[in-house]
């Protein structure tokens, strides 16, 4: 068995300019995602404690079903089986943000659920009798609080979410890991690729953090 | 006289527990009222029913001519009356994402549509009333437990009640607090605030109230001038709690 084996520093630098392309993809599949699967959040969230049944269960469902089966199988789903269902083709981008969008959607509705409800009750019977209606109530008073609470998971989740996208290279999308697989194609370096990719997975999470813990920090100092 | 609060055979429930029981009550105007009774007698419950923070299955509950009607039905009456009505909670509940100003200025401009300029005159006239206008800008968590509950009160004020309800206000109060805050109250009440309060002060019940309620086990058992509860109590009941709560 050959153990001879030498990282092989000028094939790790070598690969940057083409693996670097694939940042913009992963950023945007990612970014793109989230955005929506944050309104989705607010959304399916808020509509999971709704005091209305017909309400609260479809929401319950949705957020069931997408934290319930793995991102990878919804990803397939979207890209190869929802085509037969529209009748065209969905092209490999759209079918990532849609996934990232739907999945986070459904861990994030769990996180505006449960800022929502840590905010004691006092708060909005203050407001209620202070003569606020339900709506003026939960946005100026309920709102603001529970979602202070909910950056620390919501920060979780971006990065989840970020490292999730690397599963997208099945469907051929050009993002980080697609690109290392088709330069290890013809170089056969991968121990270097791949750790040139980790690391700038690592790049990307934890400059996301570092910006997480500045935006607490200036949030939680105003309380 | 004019009624400002009028209860007629109320009842309320939680689940199977009977907690309020066919409470007739009636406060005039200028009126404070003072309610006292063990924990668990329905007293908070029953100035929680005045401002709909609790509902009530049966009986009539009618707040400055407004009739709200059982199980939360008639919304419309419940808000014309949450603009009239103040509340001071045991737990101050005030909003700790806000400055101690902008408690106060929030319902004004948001219910009323009150210009910011006048809010904010408003709010600083307010906390010098209550005696805390050096804390106009800092948050409710920098404050004490007294100054929060004045605060409180300021914000309950802000929105020119016609009645001002207090749930306990001094319960969560370290004992050296309870002092400053009844003062504001007692001020309050010289000035004909009508108040309803619920309290464990029996001294602040005797000097403060023209008419003390005792509850027990959701009934009004026994009312009337504090002297006379206080002095002289009819119902056996009264007398028993008397002399637990004054014994020491």
């Amino acid at each position: 068995m050959d153990s001879q084996f030498q990282f092989d520093w000028q094939a790790a630098i070598d690969s940057i300019p083409f693996l670097i392309k694939g940042i913009p993809y992963t950023l945007m599949i990612s970014f793109g995602g989230l955005m929506i699967g944050f309104a989705l959040g607010i959304i399916f969230g808020l509509l999971s404690i709704n005091k209305k049944w017909f309400l609260r269960w479809p929401a319950t469902a949705y957020i069931e079903i997408f934290r319930g089966t793995p991102i990878l199988v919804q990803v397939l789903f979207i890209f190869y089986g929802l085509p037969d269902l529209i009748g065209g083709p969905i092209d490999p981008l759209t079918a990532g943000i849609a996934a990232i969008a739907l999945n986070s959607g459904a861990y994030i509705s769990e996180v505006v659920r449960g800022g929502v409800q840590s905010i004691d009750k006092g708060q909005s019977e203050a407001g209620l009798s202070l003569g606020l209606s339900r709506t003026q109530t939960f946005w100026s008073i309920i709102w603001p609080q529970a979602f202070r609470r909910m950056i620390p998971p919501l920060g979780n989740q971006a990065i989840v979410s970020i490292k999730d996208t690397s599963l997208f290279s099945v469907i051929g999308v050009g993002e980080l890991v697609r690109q290392g697989q088709v330069y290890i194609a013809s170089t056969f370096t991968a121990f270097e690729v791949y750790f040139v990719v980790a690391i700038m997975y690592l790049a990307i999470t934890l400059s996301l953090s570092l910006i997480l813990r500045l935006v607490e920090r200036r949030g939680l100092a105003s309380v | 006289m004019t009624h400002i609060v009028q209860m007629k055979g109320m009842n309320k429930y939680f689940g199977k527990l009977h907690v309020l029981k066919d409470i007739d009550l009636s406060v005039e105007q200028g009126e404070v009222v003072v309610i006292i009774g063990a924990s668990g007698s329905g007293k908070s419950t029953l100035i929680r029913c005045v401002n709909g923070l609790e509902e009530f299955e049966s009986g009539q509950l009618e707040v400055e001519g407004q009739k709200l009607a059982p199980k939360g039905g008639n919304q419309e009456a419940l808000s014309n009356i949450r603009k009239e009505v103040g509340m001071v909670f045991q737990q101050f509940n005030l909003f700790p994402h806000l400055t101690v100003k902008k408690n106060i200025m929030l319902a004004p401009q948001k219910v009323k549509n009150t210009p910011q300029t006048v809010a904010n005159a408003t709010a600083e006239r307010l906390l010098e009333r209550v005696g805390i206008g050096s804390q106009a800008d800092k948050y409710p968590t920098h404050l004490s437990g007294g100054q929060q509950q004045r605060v409180a009160i300021a914000r309950a004020l802000a929105m020119e009640p016609r009645l001002m309800l207090f749930d306990e206000p001094t319960s969560a109060l370290d004992p050296e607090m309870i002092g400053e805050v009844l003062d504001v109250m007692r001020e309050l009440a010289r000035e004909g605030m009508t108040m309803m309060v619920v309290t464990h002060e029996m001294g602040f019940a005797r000097e403060v109230a023209d008419r003390v309620i005792y509850i027990h086990e959701g009934q009004i058992v026994e009312q009337g001038k504090p002297d006379d509860v206080f002095d002289n109590p009819q119902n056996e009941r009264t007398q028993a709690f008397l002399s637990r709560v004054l014994a020491h």
